[in-house]
């Protein structure tokens, strides 16, 4: 063969054994440690080892953190899982940050209006089912749409955001303590009322097992249930789905609600267990990331478990590096992209293959 | 099996014919040597050897997955061998990229057709091109209606891509290739979407083009093709060059013999019918495409119960429409279409939909045409296929996984499928046997109704086979199948009747076992042929 043979050729892979796709994947986040462990000595001057210990220290370095790094997984999976069957149909929901704030809104409304008069047993369950059905009708909405008349739910998921978003800062203002603080501050401080009682003297740990039992719940909808293998068939081919007699239409609207209900839940969650107020910021982009930890586990919801994990504990790690050495946030975030880029690139070379240009062979018939 | 004995490839080359005549001395414009080229662990072409001559149509044969589109990508730059050498005029050379494919003379003409459709022929014909100055379509138009006048070629340079019929864009195709000069031509089954006039004159084209001594290859495994085109044919099985034989010394079932690699009996069954009754009636079925296009006017015809019914028309002419209409997929403006059963009583099917169809108790399949597409989800595997048609049985929110798995296996089993388990998705199967997989789950649900579209398509000659006489078992038990085809030559051995669309109308009804090919070829492109009026039904 002469020398003008390309120099790379990329094919696609056959099976690789999971076996040898996890060693890929592990040498992708050694190799994202070194080069970040490079950055930092580059930019800060601090020896890298100390700062990958102080990323442990802020994660799990005390009972309090490992309860809040739990309940920070708790809440990203939760969201990974509730957009998920989403994803699966082929339907990109990115306006979880929206339903869960939605959630929250109804959450706080009911806590404002009727917190006084009603006894929490029957008060909390109020309000989850208050806010699993508003976020259920924020996503219910663009999923009709689309139904119908085939609309971009991209774009539309998106705006419903905005619109969450700019209705909670209006009911900020309605219901501000004291006037002209514009925050809510906490609500029903002194009565407790719709506030997540704690559960064998741990603040999180219902919302802990409840979402634990909604990934054990969402990977055997996923997996065994009818519904799941239907929305399976619609994301993979309308028309195979039209061909079986599914029903396209109410398929896409009944995982809308499901999956706008659970980051309603999600809402639901913050506001009584944890925060007992409600901001603007509350999803805190969980709606966005929660599509990362999705893509990550590829749909598959025990793999969400550790994606959560992944990504809480580098967000943990990064607020704590960055108080210890004084550093600016930013510099975590710069970690986590390093790591996210490494992860999410060895993908490619879990699925191709990549061949480099053979040596001159003897004896090739070059006239 | 005989071997080629030329020196390596360079200049004039000798070869050994099967009767051990001498082919005159002519000019190699193509030689590959030693050709290997593998896809993971998939060997598409194994060590080939092959010669392409000026004057000359070549027919490459094979059977699916032989490795011949591979082969001839090679040439064309689209694909890099793994080993071997490939000389053009004697010289040895590098194809890394279609262009420079274009550069030595060598155009492909692939299945797909690479046409932008708001574009002229002439805009398409142009696009892409590196030439000096501006752009002058003036001149190009020129050019264009020289090279269709000079090889007798019917296109108008200005017409736009979407007003053309399939046979007139793949004539812009050819252009498109003879334009930039192309001297070795090679055809990837060029007359899988023609009507059997419109193959004669590509044939005829095709013929000028070799005795303006260009090199023609055309990749095929229709066996009268090769019969009444080619002056060579080179046999490909398993990715190996199995022999090379000059047309007019060899006959279909040499062909074939090779190209399976083992005696195959080339006569499609026929058992009489044995049953008659109607058993779906369609009357004054019209049909409007989403975008308000008449697909079908006053469609009225009776399929009967222990029959083939084949429909035979040119590609897009009502036969989806038709086809998804009686399934329940297709919304219906007027007309009806009635399912008789055996104990006689009627079923209205229009307005329902698939799952209402079959809660009525009509047992109906449907093989559609665009298998991954629409019959089959190509990403699951091939137990969660099967599951399709039965994930709704039982009154528990989880599905039965048993059941299907054991339709699998069987299917798997009784069809000789080859995969290496039932959890292989299916689009990692080949061609064949996804259909098989496709057509053996329509057929576990012991149908009353057989609806299939292009069944064979792109599927060798041992699976075809394997489909008609499952298609023959189906009609044997009672089933009324409904055939639609686009070889007229199975049409006319496989089934009992053939219904002719033509531009969604019913051109008339003949009898197989009586209907000539050329007559039927009439009808597909004119209401009722020449020799019958127009659009009255022939029963």
């Amino acid at each position: 063969m002469n020398n003008k043979e390309p120099l790379i050729h990329i094919t696609r892979r056959a099976d690789i054994g999971w076996k040898k796709a996890w060693v890929i994947r592990g040498a992708a986040i050694i190799t994202a440690l070194i080069i970040s462990a490079i950055a930092v000595t580059l930019a800060t001057g601090l020896d890298p080892f100390s700062v990958y210990g102080k990323m442990f220290e802020g994660a799990f370095g005390s009972p309090r953190k490992m309860w809040i790094l739990g309940k920070e997984i708790a809440f990203l999976l939760c969201v990974s899982l509730a957009l998920t069957p989403a994803f699966k149909m082929k339907f990109w929901n990115l306006g979880g940050e929206g339903q869960i704030l939605i959630g929250a809104l109804v959450t706080s409304a009911i806590m404002i209006y009727v917190g006084e008069s009603l006894p929490n047993g029957a008060l909390i369950p109020l309000m989850f089912i208050a806010a699993a059905g508003a976020g259920a009708i924020w996503a219910g909405i663009p999923a009709f749409f689309k139904a119908k008349w085939n609309t971009n739910e991209t774009l539309f998921t998106l705006m419903m955001n905005y619109v969450a978003i700019q209705l909670v800062a209006y009911y900020i203002i309605i219901w501000e303590v004291p006037k002209g603080s514009g925050k809510v501050g906490i609500i029903n401080q002194d009565s407790l009322a719709g506030w997540m009682p704690d559960l064998a003297g741990q603040k999180y740990l219902f919302v802990i097992l409840l979402v634990a039992l909604m990934t054990i719940g969402i990977h055997v909808y996923l997996k065994y249930s009818k519904h799941g293998y239907e929305l399976t068939v619609v994301g993979e081919s309308r028309n195979t789905a039209r061909y079986v007699g599914i029903k396209v239409d109410s398929v896409i609207i009944r995982t809308l609600l499901l999956s706008g209900g659970m980051c309603g839940i999600v809402g639901w969650m913050m506001v009584s267990s944890t925060d007992h107020t409600i901001t603007t910021t509350l999803a805190g982009g969980r709606g966005f990331m929660g599509i990362m930890v999705s893509w990550l586990a590829q749909f598959n919801p025990v793999a969400m478990i550790f994606a959560s994990l992944l990504l809480v504990f580098m967000q943990r790690g990064a607020a704590e590096i960055s108080t210890a050495f004084q550093l600016n946030q930013s510099f975590g975030d710069i970690i986590t992209g390093i790591i996210l880029f490494f992860l999410i690139g060895s993908e490619f070379f879990i699925n191709y293959r990549i061949h480099m240009r053979h040596k001159e062979k003897e004896g090739t018939e070059n006239v | 099996m005989d071997q080629l004995a030329g020196p390596a490839g360079a200049g004039p080359c000798l070869f050994l014919t099967k009767g051990g005549l001498l082919l005159e001395n002519k000019t190699a414009a193509v030689s590959m040597r030693g050709i290997t080229k593998t896809f993971g662990s998939v060997v598409a072409n194994n060590n080939v050897d092959l010669d392409i001559y000026k004057g000359e149509i070549l027919s490459l044969l094979g059977e699916n997955g032989s490795g011949k589109t591979t082969l001839m990508n090679m040439l064309s730059g689209i694909y890099f061998p793994d080993e071997g050498q490939i000389l053009i005029d004697g010289k040895p050379v590098t194809i890394s990229s279609p262009k420079e494919a274009f550069d030595f003379g060598i155009g492909m003409i692939h299945q797909h057709f690479k046409l932008v459709d708001v574009f002229t022929a002439v805009e398409n014909i142009v696009l892409g091109l590196k030439e000096e100055g501006k752009l002058d379509l003036e001149k190009a138009a020129k050019r264009v209606q020289d090279i269709c006048d000079n090889y007798g070629f019917d296109v108008d340079p200005k017409k736009k891509i979407y007003d053309m019929s399939v046979s007139e864009k793949q004539t812009v195709e050819i252009v498109k290739v003879l334009y930039r000069g192309a001297d070795i031509l090679i055809l990837d089954e060029p007359t899988a979407v023609l009507t059997p006039q419109e193959t004669d004159k590509l044939f005829a084209v095709l013929r000028n083009m070799k005795d303006d001594g260009k090199a023609v290859v055309i990749i095929t495994h229709k066996l009268h093709e090769v019969e009444v085109l080619s002056d060579r044919v080179a046999v490909l099985r398993k990715g190996e060059n199995i022999g090379q034989l000059i047309t007019k010394e060899t006959n279909a079932q040499e062909m074939t013999n090779m190209m399976v690699g083992r005696e195959v009996t080339l006569n499609i069954n026929r058992p009489e019918p044995l049953f008659s009754s109607p058993r779906i009636r369609i009357e004054g079925l019209n049909v409007k495409s989403d975008d308000g296009v008449m697909k079908l006017k006053d469609v009225s015809f009776t399929a009967n119960a222990g029959e083939i019914l084949g429909i035979a028309g040119i590609s897009g002419c009502g036969q989806k429409e038709l086809l998804e209409a009686i399934a329940g997929l297709q919304d219906v403006e007027s007309g009806s279409i009635t399912y008789i059963s055996d104990d006689g009583s009627r079923e209205e099917l229009i307005g329902m939909d698939p799952q209402k169809i079959a809660d009525k108790g009509v047992a109906l399949s449907f093989v559609p045409e665009d298998r991954l597409g629409m019959g089959l989800v190509a990403s699951m595997d091939l137990a969660d296929n099967m599951m399709l048609r039965s994930f709704r049985s039982g009154k528990s929110m989880l599905t039965d996984r048993k059941a299907p798995r054991a339709l699998a296996e069987q299917i798997v089993h009784d069809l000789e499928i080859s995969t290496p388990d039932i959890n292989t998705p299916v689009r990692k199967l080949s061609g064949g046997n996804v259909q098989k997989v496709l057509v053996g789950r329509e057929i576990a649900s012991a149908p009353t109704v057989l609806l299939s579209a292009y069944v064979v398509r792109g599927l060798d000659i041992n699976s075809s086979y394997t489909i008609y006489d499952l298609l023959n078992q189906q009609k044997e038990k009672g089933v009324a199948v409904i055939f639609v085809g686009e070889d007229l030559d199975v049409l006319l051995e496989l089934c009992d009747r053939i219904l002719v669309l033509c531009d969604g109308r019913v051109s008339g009804i003949v009898d197989g076992p009586t209907a000539d090919k050329h007559g039927v070829g009439m009808m597909m492109t004119s209401l009722g042929g020449d020799h019958m009026d127009g659009g009255e039904m022939h029963e």
